[in-house]
């Protein structure tokens, strides 16, 4: 095991040419990713930018997928290493079909999948860099939990990825509840989701929110939120500026 | 001038507080359930204690992927022992598996600080606390984590602790009774959250004696 140093690029303990063979930095990335339960089940809101660094590369990037029957995950980081996970749970889903025992895959089983999966690349220093958020509903048990690049893995009745702490959280602290309906969850949601929007520079205004109950995965089509901008102070940014100081 | 690169770190400290206080024939065990990463609170009932054996109840504090990891390995070398010794693992058995277990990390250690609480073979409390490569040692009682340094110096205070180079060698464990220490433990627990910002919103204490295992929780302040 060679000793980590997290400079790579001016450490010559770690070779360069090894670096080919591990992840240094993201290049593709999706920003937050906000998930609730409700009455009925799980609801995971994420928009659909792909940046690339400081460019908003990808404005069609599917960031909220089903897994098996009784999941739903969404991701925010690297979306090439999101495509790679899907990979791995097509797997490990094809495998659990082909017992062909009536079993499936849990929620709750799914997201310890990924904890493991997530947790052994970190200790190979080789990170899938992602944050993940599983939700889903087996036998009328809701489940949410998240999982980070280095294996920090949660549930909770609300969660969320990135910027997604920071703004949304606090959100869903004050004005979550149990049993909120449909309806009442898309409005708690998109308040997140508006949020973001102003204020985290990679969030495009391109989104979904997928649902999840004991019937199904339902993904809606890509819609966008009303903004609002009437504030008295950006009607006329300058006004008053000459001779203020 | 070198390209700007994300940095990442394999560990974070997802913070909290552990105690384990041993007495003649019980021991109790507790740890707040906040878990945070910088100055961010991720959840607020997360538990982090795990009771391995009947008579052995880990209580760890940290970064939370490595606890998780450690509990389950833990846990599965006890499964195979009980395989292949057909009985479960003393409290002191645990603990030397344990420092094992954390030495074997030695180079790219467990991030984790524990406090390993239960009852010997002869019933009587025993509390283990453990550095994270391993180093540990029998206690009377033990604090680990983000509030240690807040809760110890109290501890030594109320638990009146004999010297450990003392000889003839006296017992460390308390004369307290098992209501006595709960009540010492909730009050450690009120103080460390008044002035901790990893260590509230709810506590979670074990209880082992030899009618088996109780479990009770108490509210701590969410700032």
């Amino acid at each position: 095991m060679n000793s980590f140093d997290s400079n790579p690029a001016t450490n010559s303990l770690i070779s360069s040419e090894a670096d080919s063979q591990r992840t240094l930095y993201p290049y593709v990335t999706g920003t937050s990713v906000v998930g609730i339960k409700y009455k009925d089940g799980i609801l995971l809101a994420a928009d659909m930018g792909g940046s690339y660094g400081s460019t908003l590369r990808y404005k069609s990037v599917e960031r909220l997928k089903p897994v098996g029957k009784h999941s739903l995950i969404g991701a925010s980081g690297e979306i090439s290493d999101f495509q790679e996970i899907m990979r791995y749970l097509d797997d490990l889903i094809l495998s659990d079909n082909m017992w062909d025992d009536g079993n499936s895959l849990g929620p709750k089983e799914v997201h310890n999948y990924l904890t493991r999966v997530m947790y052994n690349r970190r200790n190979k220093f080789n990170p899938l860099w992602n944050s993940l958020v599983l939700g889903g509903v087996k036998n009328g048990q809701k489940y949410l939990g998240t999982v980070s690049m280095i294996g920090v893995h949660y549930e909770d009745n609300h969660v969320a990825t990135g910027f997604g702490n920071h703004l949304a959280r606090p959100l869903l602290r004050d004005e979550w509840r149990e049993n909120l309906t449909f309806e009442e969850g898309v409005i708690l949601l998109e308040k997140c989701m508006r949020v973001l929007l102003y204020r985290d520079r990679s969030a495009v205004n391109k989104l979904q929110i997928a649902k999840i109950t004991e019937e199904g995965v339902t993904i809606s089509p890509p819609y966008s939120l009303k903004t609002f901008w009437n504030f008295s102070a950006f009607e006329n940014p300058t006004h008053g500026a000459e001779g203020s100081w | 001038m070198t390209k700007q690169q994300a940095n990442w770190s394999p560990y974070d400290n997802n913070g909290g507080t552990c105690v384990a206080i041993a007495g003649t024939d019980y021991c109790v065990i507790a740890a707040d359930t906040r878990m945070s990463s910088g100055y961010n609170i991720l959840t607020r009932d997360y538990s982090k204690i795990i009771q391995l054996v009947d008579t052995s109840v880990l209580a760890s504090s940290g970064f939370q992927a490595d606890v998780r990891a450690l509990q389950k390995v833990l846990a599965a070398k006890h499964l195979q022992y009980q395989y292949q010794h057909n009985k479960q693992m003393s409290c002191p058995a645990m603990a030397q598996l344990l420092s094992n277990t954390l030495y074997y990390k030695r180079f790219f250690p467990y991030y984790a600080f524990n406090v390993l609480g239960g009852l010997d073979r002869e019933g009587k409390g025993c509390v283990f606390t453990y550095d994270a490569v391993g180093s540990y040692e029998r206690v009377g009682y033990s604090s680990q984590g983000s509030g240690s340094t807040l809760i110890t110096p109290f501890l030594d205070n109320q638990l009146k602790s004999p010297g450990p180079l003392l000889l003839p060698a006296r017992d460390a464990v308390t004369p307290l009774s098992e209501s006595e220490a709960i009540d010492l433990v909730k009050t450690c627990f009120a103080s460390a959250t008044e002035r901790d910002i990893y260590t509230g919103d709810k506590l979670e204490i074990l209880i082992l004696n030899a009618s088996g295992t109780r479990v009770e929780y108490m509210e701590l302040r969410k700032d």
